[in-house]
């Protein structure tokens, strides 16, 4: 704790401007925060906490208390100060729906857990670190000294790594070198694909800067996630998104129900994106498909998944035909073994002498070798072959 | 608190797209004149949707990266950021006039100054000329160059090729280069047709496009014939039929580009102090960004 923060206590003891509070404490002035109440009571200074109570304190003895609780007051100092908006202001910022500032707040409080421990406990987890999971991220919360928090942020595959084995950044703007590509040099136009590179670490970042490389690995998820603690999260369901696309996404909204089921199981699932599906086909017709369990929100289908469902639709439009190829039941599930390992990305992992895999490159080149004819078809059956 | 937000279009299929919107982001970040700098995108994220609520502040200018007005600032952008009551006669433009309109954003309450798209700003006649002094490394190119400006074309919209031909008509006028022309992929007269079209040795080809990509860099240079397949590469300047064809490749990585932005927001009544004179400084004579 600072002198300067003692001071900003008192000053906004006699201000009656402590930021917070309940209702009925608030005309009362004062400070109510984290289970720091602090306020004048009759002619003296009162200065409670969950483990200490004085009343009739002058303002020397009222420092002295104040002194010797240090957490309480370099806490509130954080969060009032430092942090800004009290839960008041939060309130008001709510209430205007504009609430950048109030987003961030609630995030850096619940990077350690302020919800679900007081202040004593609190500052001991974070002397150790006190680490939470946003998606592939790992955010690690410690206090340094005055109160002063500090923020790590990892990959979770290297929450334990040695920061000597780590790339080490502190400006939030170089995570963009970290997002734009997957391990193997791939470009990752979702941000919320589960392949984040690992191998890195951002170090010693105040909240600000927290919050902004958060920011740019996965843009937009705190706002979203901070109005659906608020309970008021917007959610634009797919009809609705369907019906505003113009130009040449105009025509998604001819898919019908069950396409928009295939949609939401090929793409929104945790194995595909991290973000928790929120939208359904509308609001009364829920989608079976697994919305993922991720910590941040959807809440509309997003430009990947529109501008995918095009392609969809026009090939939706085509009507099945009947086809006859030939296949030995070992070469039709072998087909099935090829689609699901594309669609599941495993086609990498498949060795290359493994020839048990139905996937495997050598036995797809025997299927193309002896079930393809000279232009490529099936069997010898033509596409478009009556 | 102000913020300038740059909205662009983006890639899902190439990340050199959003790259200049970054660069001039950055350069702008730099000179501390907003608050907050941040950028949106069609095909990135954050969403057009999303992207105001990462912003904090009340005030929010929002400069399209874009070449031309139209379907995306006239319709998509407004849409996607829920600009209440937009109605694209608040611009009062002719199709190359876009100044600013000021509306609120229905989803997060702020004071949004729409502005008009960087391609139609006078001052991008200035990026032009840059684009043609860096390619060339020659601070007073002009005597005995030829300059081809290169737009996409009618096909996609009518107004792409009032900005090329708007640009092309400033350039004419500041006499400095022996040759102007406005050159177009979709219409005539075409880009394949270049060398044909000037008569000067050395003719610097500057399309104007946001970013490098698909048409910048695979199209062009080999419908100019720079180079039979753009895989190969293509040296710069490239001689075509008894020309040297100095190819810029797109405008908008020209590092002086921030500075656009920047007088679109300061227009629209951002308080950028000296901030363009900074950005206006440390742009010039520095390689463009990507280079
Ligand atoms: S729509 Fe949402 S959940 Fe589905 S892939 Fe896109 S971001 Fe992820």
């Amino acid at each position: 704790m600072r002198a300067g923060q003692l001071d900003a206590l008192v000053e906004a003891v006699e201000d009656g401007n402590g930021g917070d509070g309940d209702d009925d404490e608030r005309g009362a002035g004062g400070v109510d925060f984290d289970g720091l109440r602090a306020n004048r009571d009759g002619d003296g200074f009162r200065f409670r906490t969950p483990h200490t109570e004085r009343t009739g304190l002058s303002e020397a003895e009222f420092r002295e208390v104040a002194e010797s609780n240090p957490w309480f007051v370099s806490n509130w100092y954080y969060w009032t100060r430092e942090v800004g908006l009290g839960e008041r202001g939060e309130q008001e910022a709510a209430t205007r729906h504009h609430d950048g500032a109030s987003a961030r707040h609630t995030f850096l409080r619940w990077a350690e857990n302020a919800d679900d421990y007081g202040v004593p406990e609190r500052y001991e987890a974070l002397a150790e670190g006190v680490s939470r999971e946003w998606g592939q991220l790992c955010v690690t919360a410690t206090v340094a000294d005055h109160g002063e928090r500090r923020y790590h942020l990892r990959h979770v595959a290297d929450a334990d790594a040695d920061l000597s084995s780590l790339d080490v950044y502190t400006d939030p703007l170089e995570a963009r070198s970290i997002v734009t590509y997957d391990e193997r040099g791939r470009y990752r136009p979702l941000k919320t694909a589960p392949t984040l590179r690992d191998g890195w670490a951002f170090t010693d970042l105040d909240g600000r800067s927290l919050v902004d490389t958060v920011d740019v690995v996965y843009p937009a998820t705190i706002p979203n996630w901070y109005r659906e603690r608020e309970g008021r999260l917007d959610v634009s369901h797919w009809d609705e998104t369907a019906e505003r696309q113009t130009g040449i996404y105009d025509v998604v909204d001819e898919l019908d129900e069950e396409a928009v089921e295939w949609i939401a199981e090929s793409c929104c699932v945790d194995s595909q994106c991290l973000k928790r599906r929120m939208w359904d086909k509308d609001e009364e017709s829920e989608l079976d498909a697994d919305r993922g369990d991720g910590v941040f929100p959807c809440r509309e289908p997003c430009s990947l998944v529109v501008a995918a469902a095009r392609k969809w639709t026009t090939l939706e439009r085509e009507e099945s035909r009947t086809y006859e190829f030939e296949l030995t039941p070992s070469e039709k599930e072998q087909v099935e073994d090829i689609i699901d390992a594309v669609a599941e990305g495993r086609t990498d992992e498949i060795r290359e002498a493994d020839v048990y895999e139905g996937a495997n490159r050598y036995r797809a080149r025997f299927l193309r070798a002896k079930r393809f004819d000279d232009e490529g078809n099936l069997s010898g059956t033509p596409t478009d072959g009556e | 608190m102000q913020a300038l937000v740059i909205v662009a279009h983006g890639s899902h299929l190439n990340p050199d797209s959003s790259a200049p919107t970054y660069d001039h982001a950055d350069t702008i970040r730099d000179v501390g004149a907003f608050d907050e700098v941040k950028t949106g995108f069609w095909k990135e994220e954050p969403s057009l949707r999303e992207v105001l609520r990462t912003v904090e502040s009340d005030e929010v200018f929002v400069v399209p990266m874009f070449i031309s007005e139209g379907y995306f600032t006239e319709q998509v952008i407004p849409r996607e950021l829920r600009l209440d009551g937009w109605d694209v006669s608040q611009w009062e433009s002719d199709g190359l006039s876009a100044s600013h309109a000021t509306l609120t954003a229905s989803d997060t309450n702020q004071r949004v100054h729409y502005c008009g798209p960087v391609g139609t700003h006078e001052s991008m006649t200035d990026v032009l000329v840059r684009r043609a002094e860096s390619v060339t490394g020659d601070p007073n190119v002009g005597k005995g160059f030829g300059l081809a400006v290169v737009g996409h074309g009618t096909e996609r919209n009518e107004n792409s090729a009032k900005a090329i031909e708007y640009h092309a008509e400033r350039i004419r006028e500041m006499d400095r280069f022996d040759e102007v022309q406005a050159l177009y992929m979709d219409e005539e007269p075409e880009v394949d047709d270049v060398t044909d079209c000037f008569e000067s040795d050395d003719v610097v080809v500057v399309p104007l496009f946001i970013a490098d990509g698909f048409h910048t860099q695979e199209d062009i240079p080999e419908d100019v014939g720079l180079t039979d397949d753009y895989r190969e590469g293509y040296p710069v300047p490239a001689e075509v039929d008894g020309h040297r064809i100095w190819y810029a490749g797109a405008v908008g990585t020209e590092a002086l580009m921030a500075d656009v932005v920047l007088e679109r927001a300061a227009e629209a009544g951002a308080d950028v102090d000296d901030a363009v004179e900074i950005v206006r400084k440390r742009t010039r004579g520095t390689p463009a960004a990507g280079d």
